[in-house]
């Protein structure tokens, strides 16, 4: 559980929802308020970021902890799937960027002022985002076939 | 007196260095009375590839772990002429141990490209074989024959050191015989 009054700092400041982990935060005051946690409240060490898909949004989750007080906050951002958009906090967190970086190739949320916004994880021609729901399974590409029953045809 | 390295035909001799020469036996006449013998080009190049094997190591997963326990001192693969070569400029078999991927597959083609003949593949494990429970996964090669031809697949998830070692000798067999997937 994160320290209650640093969360009741988000909420006022600001307008952060609460949840068990954490708050989420509206996109446009995400630098500020990783900002403010980094530089007033001790949270100087990134822990980890991701991203998922929610029914009506995709979520962009980034974890950041306090090593003094050992206190853990999750501070998360929902992203309109029809702009997938968000703003870059590598410039914030160094460790971040890597991070956004699986976030983009995986799910496909774009981060405005990234450094280096490359594919990590899949190979760099790779077609859409595999993560998303709508990325249909079969989707040829190198050495796989096009359909699940191609692949058994061919073996 | 007999030279201990040249077999009589039909017998089964023991030979320097753990080897032996019983698979070829049969095959190897000698002259009486000289230090000459007498067998196929064929079945002698074989048995020596055969006996000294240098895979290179290609560890992609889980399956990796089980390739260096059969290499390790329990089983240990020295005692058939193998020990594994960082390199593909030295190596002769490629054991791929563990599931492929899309971005990894060109390199395990250019791998086995710079690898100098002749050459052989184990493909080690379900995900190498077929892709196994990954098979339909949007990053995952369904068998790494898409990729390269394989010469011996051994089963398992992960293969036993005993199942690799099968697989193993089944490709030494497989040597014998002078039979290749690859070119």
């Amino acid at each position: 559980m994160p320290a209650p009054e640093i969360v009741a700092a988000m909420e006022t400041r600001f307008s952060a929802t609460p949840f068990a982990l954490g708050v989420e935060i509206p996109a446009a005051e995400l630098l500020t308020a990783l900002r403010a946690l980094r530089d007033t409240h001790g949270y100087r060490y990134y822990v980890l970021g991701t991203g998922t898909e929610a029914a009506a949004a995709f979520e962009v989750t980034h974890a950041v902890r306090n090593l003094e007080s050992n206190d853990t906050l999750f501070v998360k951002v929902s992203v309109p799937k029809d702009a997938a958009e968000v703003d870059s906090i590598a410039f914030v967190y160094a460790g971040a960027e890597w991070q956004e970086r699986e976030i983009w190739d995986l799910i496909g949320v774009t981060f405005k002022a990234h450094p280096d916004l490359r594919r990590i994880l899949m190979p760099d021609e790779y077609p859409g985002h595999p993560l998303r729901k709508s990325f249909a399974m079969d989707t040829p590409w190198g050495y796989r076939p096009a359909t699940a029953a191609a692949v058994e045809a061919e073996s | 007196m007999a030279d201990p390295f040249l077999p009589v035909v039909g017998q089964p001799v023991p030979a320097a260095g753990g080897t032996s020469l019983e698979d070829i036996a049969e095959e190897v006449v000698r002259f009486p009375g000289g230090g000459i013998a007498m067998l196929r080009s064929d079945t002698l190049f074989h048995w020596a590839q055969k006996s000294s094997m240098w895979p290179l190591t290609f560890g992609l997963a889980c399956c990796a772990i089980e390739m260096m326990a059969t290499f390790a001192g329990r089983f240990d693969l020295d005692r058939f002429g193998m020990f594994l070569r960082p390199t593909p400029r030295q190596s002769d078999v490629m054991i791929i141990a563990g599931t492929v991927t899309i971005k990894m597959a060109p390199r395990i083609r250019t791998l086995y490209d710079q690898m100098p003949h002749p050459k052989w593949v184990i493909s080690m494990g379900s995900c190498a074989n077929s892709g196994d429970h990954y098979r339909n996964v949007y990053s995952v090669v369904p068998g790494v024959d898409h990729v390269i031809p394989v010469d011996i697949y051994v089963a398992g998830c992960p293969p036993t050191p005993e199942a690799l070692m099968e697989g193993i000798f089944a490709l030494q067999k497989k040597i014998m015989e002078g039979d290749r997937a690859g070119a």
